[in-house]
């Protein structure tokens, strides 16, 4: 039953245009190794949102994000980035809209972390113009707002695994893009470190970036999405609010696990406990 | 605003391009363009007719007649200018290849590049008795060019890249090997005798009129892999950071695969398939500057090494001038066995 509610739900959506929606996508389908990961999604990331992509692995989740910030060309259907088609734009015109962090990213040996911020400034820069002071005053920017601007001496391999994914993701923000899309940035560090990651999401959401992420945590997800995407079999199920959308149901036809949602303490946002099947009498 | 700090003492340089530049890399950089310069001065002075520095210089820019002139112009200098240009290119060519490979192994000399570029030439040079330089070359071009097709058609199934690529370009260049020796054997040409006198490589009896055009282009290319340095770093970063940053990476990967293919070759066309070079003047260059940007240390070093390997090869035995192949293959030897060794280590502690 939920699952009609859901489909209805998607198709209104896909077809519901948003207003200044920065990066939508329409009757996407998006092929890997000769598999359709994703077929007929279309899909709209509200303008200033923190939008969140859930779902189990092999959903097409990190696949979608890959689709949206073009790493990946999609079969059928076209994406919008900016009111422009992705498809016949420059790469160097999309990296200077959407930024993007990668969950395959290298540190080459001996790079220092001012040197690997500085490097987001590539699509902004040129032959003639590698280096310049505005470039400078935004890797400084990009380094205090991810609580880096201390280790920018110190080389990348010589970090912990959550200072270095800050300096990642100071890279990503030196590309000083209105979009930021973030494939699994949380994956590997501990909960202190993940949260200090949420949280620092959340302030740059607050301070005008559309960001889109792809989680594995759904309480993670819950508290600090504004805008939920719950992925399953490379459809839609669900998407909206948190507070909106998260439900037993939702997430027992998502993940398959039986779950109680209560509220959490502290941000009053849905918090998923897990039943487990053991449990499950 | 405090200054950013990038953990190395640097300059903004404004012109002809406003970069940064590390003042460690400039200054080693100058220091072994010194050396350079000194053992290019050697080289031109000292040998079986020694002649005054002042000399050699006024004979180089014509001020000199009949004896001097040929010894410093005809003989030494286009060496000394093959040296320089040809180790500039080998370096360059192996930068470019261990940061693709992200692996100090992955150089033209080990995956089989440099022998792909040496059989390209022995086929043109055996099969038609060409002795049009300009053949030899587009030989060498063509053979480095499949060779690298064939290595990276054998390391791209399933996927994953640079470890693959090397085992498969070491293979490869053994077997090339062999080909090679094969082809020297079977025919019994004149052609053959002088092909295998430089089938290690050597400067022995270069001419300009095999070193001039060769230089050219490869000059030509040194500028090219200047214009694609940034690009070559952003890949460094991986695939999809690359990508995300705005470089059209299958276009940039193959413009610099070709670049590096052919600044391995067109030097292999002229001296045979110098070893080591390649391999080592990158990673050493990087000890010494730092890692920098720039593909111009890796360039000087490779100058440096060439001319110095070469300057040794014609003293080192009394009598006998070896080919220059010989001084690097030991000294990339040594290098090689110890590289390995810190690799083995490295993967353990990893």
């Amino acid at each position: 039953m939920i699952n009609t509610e859901c489909q209805d739900e998607r198709h209104q959506k896909g077809h519901m245009h948003l207003p200044n929606s920065p990066l939508w996508a329409h009757h996407l389908t998006v092929s890997y190794d000769k598999r359709k990961i994703i077929q007929e999604l279309s899909v709209q990331i509200p303008h200033n949102s923190f939008t969140v992509i859930i779902g189990p692995n092999a959903c097409g989740k990190s696949t979608l994000l890959r689709a949206l910030s073009g790493l990946l060309k999609p079969e059928l259907g076209h994406i919008v980035l900016d009111g422009k088609a992705l498809a016949a734009s420059k790469s160097k015109e999309i990296a200077r809209k959407l930024g993007l962090l990668p969950q395959s990213a290298i540190a080459p040996e001996g790079i220092t972390a001012a040197d690997l911020v500085a490097r987001g400034r590539y699509p902004h820069q040129s032959l003639f113009r590698q280096w310049s002071e505005t470039d400078e005053q935004i890797v400084a920017n990009a380094m205090e707002a991810t609580g880096t601007r201390e280790l920018s001496h110190r080389l990348v391999e010589e970090l912990s695994g959550g200072q270095r994914q800050r300096v990642w993701v100071a890279m990503a923000l030196a590309q000083q893009t209105p979009l930021l899309l973030l494939d699994e940035p949380t994956t590997y560090l501990d909960i202190a470190h993940q949260i200090e990651l949420m949280e620092l999401f959340a302030e740059l959401n607050k301070q005008g970036n559309t960001l889109v992420a792809v989680l594995h945590d759904l309480n993670h997800a819950a508290r600090y999405a504004t805008h939920l995407i719950a992925m399953k079999d490379g459809h839609i199920v669900a998407q909206g609010r948190p507070g909106d959308i998260v439900t037993e149901q939702l997430v027992e036809e998502v993940f398959d696990l039986p779950c109680k949602i209560i509220e959490d303490p502290v941000t009053k946002t849905p918090l998923i406990v897990p039943i487990g099947k053991r449990n499950s009498q | 605003m405090q200054p950013i700090q990038f953990g190395r003492r640097e300059i903004v340089l404004t012109w002809p391009v406003k970069c940064r530049v590390g003042v460690r890399a400039a200054a080693i950089t100058l220091v072994m363009l010194g050396g350079v310069l000194v053992l290019a001065a050697m080289s031109l002075v000292y040998g079986t007719m020694q002649v005054r520095l002042i000399d050699a210089v006024g004979a180089i820019f014509g001020q000199a007649e009949g004896m001097t002139r040929t010894v410093v112009v005809e003989w030494r200098l286009s060496r000394v200018v093959a040296a320089i240009v040809f180790g500039a290119g080998l370096g360059v060519s192996g930068a470019i290849f261990q940061s693709l490979t992200k692996n100090p192994l992955g150089s033209p000399d080990i995956i089989g590049f440099s022998s792909g570029a040496y059989t390209g030439a022995l086929l043109v040079l055996l099969g038609t008795g060409a002795v049009s330089f300009a053949m030899v070359a587009t030989g060498a071009i063509a053979g480095g060019l499949a060779t690298a097709v064939i290595v990276y058609a054998l390391a791209f199934r399933g996927g994953s890249k640079g470890f693959r690529l090397i085992i498969a370009g070491i293979a490869l260049s053994a077997m090339l090997s062999s080909l090679n020796a094969m082809l020297l054997l079977r025919s019994d040409s004149d052609a053959a005798f002088s092909a295998a006198a430089w089938g290690i490589g050597s400067l022995n009896g270069v001419s300009w009129l095999h070193v001039a055009p060769a230089s050219i282009v490869t000059l030509v290319l040194l500028l090219l892999s200047g214009l694609q340095t940034r690009a070559l770093r952003e890949i460094e970063l991986g695939d999809d950071a690359a990508k995300a940053h705005g470089v059209s990476i299958e276009r940039s990967r193959f413009l610099l695969i070709a670049t590096a293919v052919v600044l391995t070759a067109v030097p292999t066309s002229v001296m045979g398939p110098v070893t080591f070079v390649a391999l080592a003047a990158p990673q050493i260059a990087r000890r010494l500057a730092g890692s920098s940007r720039s593909l111009i240390p890796a360039a000087v070093m490779g100058a440096l090494l060439l001319l110095a390997s070469d300057f040794l090869a014609q003293r080192a035995v009394k009598g006998t001038i070896l080919p220059v192949g010989v001084v690097t293959l030991s000294l990339g030897g040594v290098y090689l066995v110890w590289l390995l060794f810190s690799q083995a280590r490295k993967r353990q502690h990893d």
